[in-house]
């Protein structure tokens, strides 16, 4: 089975032809590239194709897909209605997937299912790396906070932290926004430098 | 209480009413909150919207008639109760075949610069390389328009030019990578290629088809009926929408809306200009002012009127080469859905046609049409070439067209 994995996402195209991999008699290409698109994946001529659902280029390559059935060409290719709750699957996990016109679903399942946990499981990398950009910016913004009142005030660093803390919980709010408004007002005032 | 609706679009100008119903409170007004899902292509709005990500979607009228027929994946129905405007789009050509063309920041006659092409398409052909015109997608308006253009001007797309499939935001790329000699694409994605200089704007659609059927706004028919209500509540809000966008004393704060990073993602000045229909055709030159060039309030321009739908039917017959089949025609013909526009409309005072057909491109001086409770005026509709299209007679149509 001939597998082509059409990504911009050089990282995300890898962690599903990782996935793929694992599973017998797949032969892999992977196109992150939007040039010369439409002629690589008429030369490699795949079973099946993965693309992301908001890659630029789908538009481009379901009007060869078209042309090349208008041509009676061996290659077209469309969404199957088979499986239409595999396809709604897929598309919510931001997926889409072209196959040969009657490759039969069974042989499809394996490999779809597999690229949908993986899609999902970037998804879920990508939030998690998120999650952890936005606490080190919150940690930085904190020391910066308690770097301004332990200079402005005098007072010692867990002074400045409990000051912070006190804020947050009388305000209902948390310390990382009590500590942004500390730098902004700061920023503002230029406190005398 | 508040019903929220998801609505899918793609970065261009004729996304503005529903966009502006939300920002303006149209929406708000009707009990609607309207979130939105920009996509880059139209296969990503089409599956969000057959898949439940959205729940109406800005949408080529000529791709929801293709997907009810089940042109290239299978059919699904889609019902599409307003048109979201006629026109809007136009060629821009490469800097260097604007010259062999001998265009000079104009729009001309629209037959006078069809042979012209016809001379170099044919010079280019017999040299081994055809001219190649780019083209949003397969079932756009953008192709049918342009191909009814070239045809009528003795140029036989597919074999004297080549046409390809470019998504808008690419256009620009593509004329200046020499990858198209020409594009047909909607606003502001001609304008930024004048911008960035890599091509002049020589034709209109409007010049083609003065009053062409564009973007509609499509549903899922099963999902139309579920949210009927809600459906007919943002018909009303985008009227009120387009009235406003067509006031100029609000095209400046439309533009800056629009131009926003999560809408068109573009400069003011550019959309500005689609607006107000005055386009900068050539780099550095001054805005001309070509009316209506978007059309999308006066005459009901948004009563999504069945002899349009059925327009877009005989062009996809045409170009797909395929054979007349009546129940299609009616498949077609049935994605266009007046009744919901009456129906949400009914009682207010905006024009509602009585009738859901007309003849299309019948009329060369302002006619009055009737409207429930009284009449309203039409102005000229006709297509470049004087003919017209009379869906009573529509396999007539679609045979003398082969």
């Amino acid at each position: 089975m001939r597998i082509a994995i059409v990504d911009e996402s050089a990282s995300r195209a890898s962690i599903i032809e990782e996935g793929l991999a694992t599973l017998d008699g797949c032969e892999i290409f992977t196109l992150t590239s939007r040039t010369g698109l439409v002629a690589q994946i008429a030369q490699i001529a795949p079973d099946i194709i993965f693309m992301d659902l908001g890659n630029p280029s789908r538009d481009v390559l379901e009007e060869y897909f078209a042309v090349s059935r208008v041509l009676d060409h061996p290659i077209a290719m469309f969404v199957d209605e088979s499986d239409d709750d595999q396809i709604a699957a897929s598309i919510d996990a931001g997926v889409s997937t072209y196959v040969v016109d009657g490759l039969s679903a069974k042989r499809i399942a394996p490999l779809l299912n597999m690229t949908i946990r993986r899609f999902q499981a970037y998804a879920r990398l990508q939030a998690e790396l998120a999650e952890a950009q936005g606490k080190l910016a919150e940690r930085d913004l904190i020391d910066k906070a308690k770097r301004i009142m332990m200079h402005s005030r005098g007072v010692s660093e867990p002074v400045a932290y409990a000051e912070l803390r006190k804020k947050a919980m009388s305000t209902n709010r948390r310390i990382a926004d009590i500590a942004e408004a500390v730098v902004t007002a700061h920023d503002l005032m230029g406190d005398g430098q | 209480m508040t019903e929220r609706l998801t609505i899918g679009f793609l970065p261009l100008v004729d996304a503005c009413l529903p966009i502006l119903a939300e920002e303006h409170g149209f929406a708000a007004a009707e009990g609607l909150e309207l979130s939105f899902v920009r996509d880059v292509s139209w296969a990503t709005v089409l599956d969000r919207l057959l898949y439940g990500h959205s729940d109406a979607a800005h949408m080529l009228a000529p791709l929801a008639i293709a997907t009810t027929l089940g042109r290239g994946r299978p059919a699904q129905s889609l019902s599409a109760p307003f048109v979201l405007g006629l026109n809007g789009n136009a060629i821009t050509v490469s800097n260097s075949l604007a010259q062999a063309l001998g265009c000079h920041g104009d729009l001309g006659d629209p037959s006078a610069l069809g042979h012209r092409l016809k001379v170099v398409a044919a010079q280019r052909k017999n040299a081994g390389s055809p001219l190649r015109f780019g083209v949003v997608h397969r079932y756009s308006s953008h192709n049918y328009m342009m191909r009814y253009w070239l045809a009528g001007c003795g140029i036989r797309p597919d074999v004297d030019i080549e046409i390809v499939t470019i998504a808008p935001p690419f256009s620009a790329d593509a004329l200046e990578a020499g990858e198209i000699d020409a594009s047909c694409v909607g606003e502001p994605w001609n304008s930024i290629a004048v911008e960035r200089g890599v091509g002049q704007i020589v034709l209109a659609t409007a010049q083609i088809w003065r009053r062409g059927v564009e973007k509609v706004l499509a549903l899922r028919t099963e999902r139309l009926e579920e949210i009927r209500p809600s459906v007919e509540g943002l018909i009303r809000a985008m009227r009120r929408a387009g009235q406003h966008f067509v006031d100029p004393a609000n095209w400046e704060i439309n533009a800056a809306i629009l131009a926003r990073p999560e809408y068109c993602d573009a400069p003011h000045k550019l959309l500005l200009h689609a607006i107000s229909d005055r386009l900068v055709l050539k780099q550095g030159a001054l805005p001309q002012h070509y009316p209506d060039f978007m059309f999308q309030y006066r005459e009901a321009a948004n009563f999504p009127w069945v002899s349009q739908a059925e327009w877009l039917y005989s062009q996809l017959v045409r170009w797909d080469g395929l054979e007349h089949d009546p129940a299609a025609a009616h498949a077609a013909a049935r994605v266009f859905r007046p009744d919901v526009y009456r129906s949400a409309l009914r009682d207010t005072k905006d024009p509602i046609p009585t009738s859901s057909s007309k003849v299309e491109g019948s009329v060369s001086a302002p006619l009055e049409a009737h409207t429930h409770g009284g009449t309203m005026m039409m102005e000229n509709n006709s297509f470049f070439d004087g003919k017209s299209f009379d869906p009573d007679h529509l396999a007539d149509y679609i045979a003398s067209q082969k």
